[in-house]
């Protein structure tokens, strides 16, 4: 990868710390890869998504404004998420349009932030990552990749690059998975109904993996996928990319 | 038809164990979604003509109060009739004085989501007229006793054979043993008993699907014909329709006909479009003076919404395309959600027309997921608004609420890192064995694992490993 080096803030999101830690590391695994400076700076903590779904505006603009602090100075924000990415890029310019000393901020922060694919792809035009697999999978795009971020190409030109891996597309992937945050707990029968369609979807393809970029999405799909002893692999995009490349020299995953 | 929208998760849940329900909301792709991309595709410059739709729809939403003056004086010069209505009870007396006046017993009605909402036949039943619907999803619904599932397909939640069964039970001055497999012959025994009705009736009752304030003229699309009909035969022809359907002109209502038409079935247009002004005119002039046109406008809550984040869910000119994408109503179909208007729309209209106290779930029963503003023709952000109720539920809560205290104690622990990092060490410990709690105290929680077992996890937070790793 050429270019002068970027500064990368990778945003971790909430699940990804608590659940998958493994997704984040392929996250700066791949950032590096691409030759950027990865930095996780410690003062972040939640992108304050659940909150603003909620309607509870004074504790989402609070994580907001915190958000942006903790990624000031950085080239750039990447989240191995789109769901997470879309709140700041996509929503903290609207919960902080009336605040006078953030609105440029979130403007700003919103024009620095990145979904992982989109990033890669876009901004640092990778394009050869030399990987193989020998896996026949399906990639479940997120709503808000697709319609907040209009993410659709990126993830599917980076799985372009792994030799062996063969891509079955859904045929309802426009379709949500049901998954939507609180909903999934607020209104759970909707939520695995949705998860049930999904999943058919996914089987009908032929695939023996799912992967996509949303760990949200996923988990909801896979403890589905589970409940039901479906034979379904899961896993997150950035973790699929590293497990189809050699192992890195140093450092530990 | 004692629907209660407090009663949707029950509903949902009936709807989703239902299977004759599940069979017929399984048709929605082949029957809407996919009619809908091929016309929008065929169609081309469909992205510049939502532009245009939702610039005219907001016009005509900034100038309501002027068009809706223009509109009456309109119709005045065509010799009909205004009437205004605050709320539903107003709107239905003054539909039952038009009729009394005309002397009139029954009454034919094209299909009318306005009338739906005001609880018109009910109220028409209980004041001793007769009300027949003539759309034949309508009819069907009707003699079901059912309220609508669907805003443009009212008997969407049906199969072929419930509505035989429904004929069966209802035309009991037919042959028993005739045939009623085909959609054909279910159609043709409709019309056959409809006939009947039209050359009978009174009155005619339509809605409308766009006002022009300066013809004074109401619009009305149907593929059957008979809102034609309805007005046509009867000596009174009553509009009754909400506030909001005006716009400027013709011109810019057949800008959005383009939009409805392609966007609810897929059509370039409906088999009719008629344009009703005043008066039906007589070739026999003496007959002239016995017809007569009214228009009954409701605002029902309408102009509450003026000026709040919901106001741009008064563009809405009912095309259904976001019922049609929405994947909960998808699952569970309309009648769950025990209002007139189902699926996005109603959960952005239902909390300013039935009460947020009320349509709670509606605005709450959605993954934000989007589909539905990416087809609406005139591209209302419909999570948006449903987001913006959430916030009014929200604020409305008391101080000590659960979900308030909830959501202040992990604010309180997400503002400060140093005390998150902490807390989430000790979550991510807990998470791989949560399938093994008892989970009482956290109902979300179980509601969550209710359905679903929680896949690996690693133990760890991402944190405690980066900066060990550092
Ligand atoms: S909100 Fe939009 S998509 Fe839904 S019925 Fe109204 S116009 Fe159609």
């Amino acid at each position: 990868m050429s270019g002068k080096e970027r500064h990368v803030g990778l945003f971790v999101t909430c699940l990804v710390d608590l659940l998958r830690p493994e997704i984040g590391f392929a996250t700066a695994r791949l950032l590096e890869m691409a030759g950027c400076t990865v930095v996780v700076p410690s003062a972040q903590t939640c992108c304050g998504q659940p909150a603003w779904n909620a309607g509870a505006d004074d504790h989402a603009r609070a994580l907001a404004r915190q958000t942006i602090d903790a990624f000031a100075g950085l080239d750039y924000v990447v989240a191995p998420s789109g769901s997470c990415a879309g709140t700041i890029k996509r929503h903290y310019p609207t919960m902080l349009a009336d605040d006078a000393a953030y609105a440029a901020k979130a403007r700003d922060l919103a024009d620095r932030t990145y979904e992982l694919s989109a990033f890669l792809v876009r901004i640092c035009g990778m394009n050869d990552l030399a990987a193989r697999t020998n896996t026949k999978i399906t990639y479940h795009d997120s709503c808000s990749s697709l319609r907040d971020l209009g993410v659709r190409n990126e993830p599917r030109a980076l799985l372009a690059q792994i030799a062996g891996t063969e891509l079955c597309e859904l045929s309802d992937g426009e379709v949500c998975c049901g998954f939507g945050g609180m909903f999934s707990a607020k209104y759970p029968e909707i939520s695995t109904h949705m998860a049930d369609n999904k999943l058919a979807d996914v089987e009908s393809t032929g695939a023996e993996m799912l992967v996509g970029n949303d760990l949200g999405c996923l988990m909801h799909l896979e403890a589905r996928a589970k409940h039901q002893k479906r034979n379904l692999r899961v896993r997150h995009i950035a973790e699929f990319l590293c497990e189809a490349m050699p192992e890195p020299d140093t450092g530990k995953v | 038809m004692s629907a209660d929208p407090r009663q949707f998760k029950q509903a949902a849940s009936q709807a989703l164990k239902n299977p004759r329900l599940q069979t017929a909301l399984g048709r929605i792709k082949s029957h809407f979604v996919h009619k809908r991309a091929e016309a929008v595709e065929r169609f081309g410059a469909f992205e510049a003509l939502r532009h245009e739709g939702h610039a005219i729809r907001d016009r005509a939403i900034a100038n309501l109060d002027m068009l809706l003056v223009q509109f009456e004086d309109s119709v005045r010069a065509r010799g009909g009739q205004v009437h205004w209505a605050r709320d539903a009870d107003e709107a239905r007396q003054a539909v039952a004085d038009i009729l009394r006046q005309a002397g009139a017993r029954t009454v034919i009605k094209g299909k009318s989501m306005v009338t739906e909402e005001i609880g018109l036949n009910d109220f028409l039943e209980r004041e001793g007229f007769t009300p027949v619907e003539t759309d034949l999803g309508e009819y069907i619904v009707q003699l079901r006793h059912e309220a609508p599932s669907h805003i443009i397909a009212p008997a969407f939640h049906l199969n072929k054979e419930d509505i035989a069964q429904t004929f069966r039970e209802a035309h009991t001055g037919l042959a028993p043993e005739r045939a009623l497999v085909e959609r054909s012959a279910l159609v043709a025994e409709a019309r056959q008993i409809l006939r009947r009705q039209f050359e009978s009736a009174d009155a005619g009752i339509t809605g409308a699907n766009f006002l022009t304030a300066a013809e004074g003229a109401a619009v009305l699309v149907t593929n059957e014909g008979n809102g034609d009909l309805s007005r046509l035969l009867p000596r009174t022809h009553i509009v009754v329709t909400g506030i909001e359907k005006v716009v400027a002109n013709l011109s810019e209502a057949s800008v959005l006909l383009r939009l409805l038409t392609r966007s609810a079935t897929g059509q370039e247009i409906t088999s009719y479009v008629t344009i009703m002004a005043g008066p039906v005119a007589d070739d026999a002039a003496a007959n002239t003076a016995t017809r007569d046109f009214h228009v009954v406008l409701i605002d029902n809550g309408r102009s509450d919404l003026l000026g709040t984040e919901a106001q741009d869910a008064l563009r809405c000119i009912r095309c259904a395309a976001c019922l049609n994408h929405c994947p909960v109503y998808g699952a569970i179909g309309g009648h769950a959600y025990g209002a007139t208007y189902p699926g996005p729309i109603g959960a952005a209209l239902n909390p300013g027309l039935i009460g947020l106290a009320d349509a709670c779930h509606h605005p709450n029963a959605s993954t934000f997921c989007g589909r539905c503003a990416e087809v609406c023709p005139v591209e209302i952000p419909l999570p948006q608004i449903m987001r913006s109720w959430r916030a009014r539920e929200y604020e409305a809560e008391p101080r000590a609420g659960a979900r308030k205290i909830g959501f202040t104690l992990w604010a309180f622990v997400a503002r400060r890192p140093a005390l998150y990092r902490f807390a989430t060490r000790i979550a991510a410990r807990m998470i791989p064995y949560l399938g093994h709690m008892p989970l009482t105290a956290a109902p979300l929680l179980a509601g969550w694992l209710n359905g679903r077992t929680l896949p690996r996890a690693n133990g760890h937070t991402f944190h405690d490993l980066w900066r060990q790793r550092q």
